[in-house]
């Protein structure tokens, strides 16, 4: 076969100097730069290019644009692949391989096809139907349906492209440069407006190279003076590859740039493959254009069926012909202008069916003058052919839609169809735009939106292209464009166009990509979905990658027709971002991997890294977990580092708890009322617990605060917390307590702070300092005293998580990492042990105390926890009347208790369910659920936190927890399981 | 995405702000004085119009400030912004609502 033998040897937009190999299902081909994937295979011959979603049909190249339904390929392979790309909008560049989706083993034979033999088996809503019993098969089903209709494949690895995303801002936007768009841009650009022209294709001119105008006002010369013009001018910026995908409020609209996406692979390494534009801007102009639509026949389907327009684009931009006998079907004007196209190129026109009685419009006339077989009054009925079509059959219509006359058989290669233009009015109806069906055109069209956008052009109803110029002047002027009347004859409908035979199958193709035929619409009518958004959902019409470009005005009709109403009455599905798929790289853009999110490490990180500690995210921040030693399991690890506070003492990181100071003369007023315990009477150099509620009652974070001074106090939050807990207290003075003389600072990152704790700490502290006196009696619990430590200024807190004497010792953030090491110097005589968050998990536990996101979850009350004694019973605070409500006094709340398993080695898992009584078969009676669970060396047994409900009523209760396989026994006991006097903490 | 100008700082994108609901709901001053009812109405209970609505918003990734906002539910146009403790608008006109 020679090269390219559908290639005309002169005109259209590729360049002949520049030949391209590519690979195609393995099979290496040849196109032309300029070319896109679908011209190139076009060029070649190449009609069947991948298989239908749901029945595995054979299915070919029906558009030249964006709005492709059938031909989806996967482009490259491994991780740079992208699958389901329109071949239609694939660039060609050197050494490109693309393959068809949907098919197995091949695109020439497909096992899925025999689907298309079952075809009454699966018929509208077939997945609800089917799959939905029994209940909980889906998971089953689905294995087996994605095998079968999943589409492309996802790469498995990382993308090894970069992205971008990125902010313009602007006086007008333009969207779309055709000439309504070009006319728009060059008219704003004269008025010294700031103005982006963003398109999708690679080069100005919208549909001009398409329809090869000759002689008037659309001829290159305008368009290459308007294209000069623009980029004479600074204040315009034009983005070529550029889809305004998403149009939302406040003239907020979101492009997708492929940057090198048709330089392939070999793209220069310092350009990203796609950038996201996030633009806002004074107004919008729409100069969209409008896509045409198919007509629904029997077997519209079939490779070498093809959009009219679209066949025109072919042979006027790429030389290309789409085929060598055509049959021509239409109910509208414009497909006569593709037929003459194609007959002044060589192509045998056989027919062309007008499903018009009386064919009026300029381009038909032409058409009678050339000589073109114009069978009035005519449909096409049925086609034939496997992988390709090779006939059609035409009868009459009459206008009540029945066929007349006898059924005749064409051969053909290539059947050109067209069923009106539909605007595309998408990113209008995204802005709040809404839409109103004109008659005339047989289209919905732009009537009014909220926001400052203007429409102009195709998209506004006009064909003309000189209408197209002067509409696009006038908005970029400012100025709603004049309407202007269409001088082509209305569009009659026959939707769908009758079957020949309508005994058997009939496949009337509406969404050619969810295989939606107009006997599954009718279908759908009779079940009783008659809404178009629920018919959109039960047989996903308009719901594939497409959403819908060319079937979904068909649609409509079809449904119109099976309720009796008219078209109007109906409207159309909302239509909701993205106008074009976007990938997931361009959303992320270099938000990934490290720089996914923000990470905050302590100023003594790079020794816990070091040391190799095994790490814990919380919020942001990285805390050492555990340090295991040479070949210690975490289990071990922990144990070790909880002996050692127990028995000689441990350093903790404590770096990340929340710091915020409180300043002003109200800072008293404030605590009390944010706080349930009093703090009146805190002196300064004193330290007190405090309890965060929300105003539902729930406990929101707890800390210790200490008085600094008169009028300043240091509050710490949970690490977690931190920036909630400033926010709130933010807005409780903001919004409700302006009065109250308080300011806020976070110093979070200002101090490094290491908790001190084990029984020999203040020995430790002792040989550190020498203008702090840590004796028991000068410094005790619930204290703070300023001065030195290791020499360094500090703040020394005697306040403990761990049930054992302990301190924490705030440093400048700058000494935290010596100060740490100065503290391990230390253990040649002490012993001090580093410890991780999970020892201080086991420590605290072992104490009963708290821990804010594991023993509360925004639905457990101080009560639940058995701490009354922190409600202040003569103040107000926040939260405090909801604790009086009813509901909250309930004795059966679940409240919180501990937890000892009959067998002393099992560690409950946190989050199981707790059971009055052994398991007797669902539904089981549950009473509460497991909160914390750990092994606890000191205690040689393990330990739980619970909520149950009735809480410590039920102390020395066995309850019964299910696990897999069987149900362990514990008994409700006190949550304070480890030196419940406190005595060690006191010591 | 909402374009929303901060008494303090202009315009900025809605992104860069928080919305805290309902505007001017007061704390009951005594909170004893009101039943379970009442009480459960101060505090789960919200308008929720299509139309004019007052609201709370934060700069929160920007000045920090709580302001207010009157902003129509169905078609995103922001009506008025005002700082706290300053009446809305349409009061000050003496359109009380
Ligand atoms: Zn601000």
């Amino acid at each position: 076969m020679t090269s390219q033998p559908y290639r005309l040897a002169e005109g259209g937009v590729i360049d002949r100097t520049r030949p391209l190999t590519f690979s195609f299902n393995g099979r290496r081909l040849t196109g032309y730069s300029g070319d896109t994937l679908a011209s190139a295979l076009l060029a070649n011959g190449v009609h069947l290019v991948g298989r239908s979603f749901k029945y595995h049909r054979p299915r070919g190249i029906l558009t030249a644009g964006t709005e492709e339904p059938n031909a989806l390929v996967q482009l490259e392979a491994g991780n740079r692949s992208i699958p389901n790309l329109r071949a239609t909008r694939i660039e060609l560049y050197n050494g490109l391989s693309a393959a068809s989706v949907n098919c197995w083993p091949g695109v020439r034979f497909d096992a899925g096809a025999l689907i298309d033999a079952v075809h009454r088996l699966v018929p509208a809503g077939f997945y609800y139907k089917t799959f939905m019993w029994p209940q909980g098969g889906w998971h089953v089903y689905e294995r087996l349906i994605r095998r079968m209709a999943g589409m492309g494949r996802a790469p498995e690895g990382a993308d090894p492209d970069r992205y971008e995303r990125t902010n313009a801002h602007c006086d007008v936007l333009i969207i779309g440069a055709g000439p309504a768009g070009l006319a728009a841009a060059v008219t704003a650009g004269r008025s010294g407006a700031s103005v982006i022209l963003a398109d999708e294709r690679g080069q100005p001119g919208g549909s001009l190279p398409d329809v090869a105008s000759d002689g008037d006002v659309t001829g290159t010369s305008w368009l290459g003076d308007t294209i000069a013009e623009l980029q004479s001018m600074t204040n315009v910026r034009m983005f070529t590859r550029t889809t305004v995908t998403g149009y939302f409020d406040h003239n907020f609209l979101i492009a997708v740039e492929r940057v090198t996406d048709h330089l392939g692979p070999g793209a220069p390494a310092h350009l990203p493959r796609q950038r996201l534009w996030r633009i806002r801007t004074s107004r919008v102009v729409l100069a969209t254009g409008a896509l045409e639509r198919p007509l629904v026949f029997a077997n519209n389907d079939r490779p070498g069926v093809m959009l009219a327009g679209s066949a025109r684009a072919y042979v006027n931009r790429f030389a290309v012909l789409p085929g060598r006998r055509a049959v021509v079907v239409t109910n509208n004007d414009s497909a006569y202008e593709a037929a003459l196209d194609l007959h002044r190129n060589g192509v045998e026109i056989a027919a062309v069916a007008d499903l018009r009685a009386v064919p009026v419009g300029p381009a038909a006339e032409a058409a009678a003058a050339a000589g073109l077989n114009i069978l009035r009054g005519h449909a096409v009925v049925d086609t034939n052919g496997r992988r390709r079509v090779q006939a059609v059959h035409v009868a009459g219509i009459g206008l009540d839609g029945s066929l007349t006359g006898p059924v005749r058989a064409l051969h053909c290669d290539l059947v050109l169809m067209s069923g009106g233009w539909s605007p595309a009015v998408h990113l209008f109806s995204q802005s709040g735009g809404k839409l109103r069906y004109d008659e005339m055109l047989g289209a919905f069209l732009p009537d009014g939106s909220r926001q400052h956008v203007l429409c102009a052009g195709a998209m506004n109803g006009v064909a003309e292209t000189a209408s197209c110029i002067v509409q696009g002047q006038d908005a970029g002027k400012g100025d709603v464009p004049a309407a202007s009347e269409p001088t082509a004859s209305t569009v009659d409908a026959h939707w769908p166009i009758p079957a020949r035979n309508r005994s058997g199958e009939v496949r009337q193709f509406v969404d050619f990509q969810n295989d939606v035929t107009a006997a599954d619409i009718s279908l759908a009518v009779s079940e009783g979905y008659q809404s178009v958004e629920h018919l959109k959902r039960y047989t996903t019409l308009g719901m594939g990658t497409d959403q819908g470009k060319t079937g979904n005005v068909p649609g409509i009709a079809i449904l119109a027709g099976s309720l009796g109403v008219p078209l109007p009455a109906v409207g159309t599905t909302t239509f909701r971002p993205p106008y074009d798929p976007v990938t997931f790289g361009a959303i992320a853009g270099r938000d990934v991997g490290p720089l996914a999110d923000p990470v905050r490490q302590t100023p003594m990180h790079a020794w816990h890294a070091e040391t190799g500690a095994v790490f814990e995210d919380v919020g942001q921040w990285k805390r050492p977990f555990y340090y295991p030693l040479a070949s210690e399991t975490k289990h071990d690890a922990v144990a070790r580092e909880c002996m050692a506070v127990r028995r000689a003492a441990g350093i903790m990181d404590a770096t990340t708890l929340g710091k915020i100071v409180l300043s002003g003369p109200d800072a008293v007023r404030f605590l009390n009322r944010v706080y349930t315990n009093a703090w009146g009477g805190l002196e300064v150099g004193r330290c007190r617990y405090g309890l965060m509620l929300g105003e539902d009652g729930m406990v929101l974070d707890d800390g210790v605060t200490a008085r600094l001074a008169e009028d300043r106090f240091l509050m710490t939050t949970t690490t977690g917390n931190a920036s909630r807990v400033l926010a709130w207290l933010e807005e409780w003075l903001q919004t409700e307590w302006p009065e109250l003389d308080v300011y806020l600072t976070s110093v979070t990152e200002q101090f490094a702070t290491v908790a001190l704790a084990g029984p020999k700490a203040r020995a430790i502290l002792t040989g550190l300092t020498s203008d702090i006196d840590v004796s028991a009696e000068a410094f005790p619990f619930m204290s703070w005293r300023g001065g030195h430590v290791a020499g360094f200024p500090a703040r020394v807190f005697r306040i403990s998580y761990s049930g054992e004497l302990a301190y924490e010792i705030s440093v400048p953030a700058r000494h935290g990492l010596e100060l740490w090491a100065v503290l391990l110097r230390s253990g040649p005589d002490y012993a001090v042990t580093p410890f991780g968050t999970e020892a201080m998990h086991v420590l605290r536990a072992e104490k009963g105390y708290l821990m804010v996101g594991q023993e509360t979850d925004g639905t457990v009350t101080p009560i639940d926890l058995g701490m009354q004694w922190i409600l202040s019973t003569k103040k107000d605070f926040i939260g405090r009347r909801s604790l009086a409500r009813s509901a909250m006094l309930d004795p059966l709340r679940k409240r919180l208790v501990g937890l000892r398993t009959e067998d002393p080695e099992l560690v409950l898992p946190e989050g199981a369910q707790i059971l009055p009584t052994a398991p007797s078969g669902p539904p089981e009676t549950m009473i509460g659920h497991v909160t914390s669970s750990y092994w606890s060396g000191a205690l040689r047994r393990s330990i739980a936190l619970a909520l149950v409900k009735g809480g410590r009523d039920r102390e020395s209760a066995t309850v019964h927890v299910p696990l897999e396989g069987r149900t362990a026994r514990a008994e409700i006991c006190d949550p304070r399981f480890y030196d419940p006097e406190g005595l060690r903490l006191h010591g | 995405m909402l374009l929303i100008s901060c008494p303090w700082c202009g315009q900025r994108d809605e992104s860069e702000f928080t919305c805290g609901g309902e505007a001017h709901i007061l704390r009951p001053a005594d909170p004893d004085a009101l039943s379970d009812p009442e009480w459960a109405d101060y505090l789960f209970m919200r308008t929720n119009p299509k139309g004019r609505h007052r609201e709370r918003w934060c700069h929160t990734h920007g000045c920090g400030r709580w302001f207010n906002m009157e902003r129509d539910t169905a078609t995103h146009d922001i009506v008025s912004v005002y700082r706290m403790g300053e009446a809305p608008p349409d009061d000050r006109d003496g359109n009380s609502s």
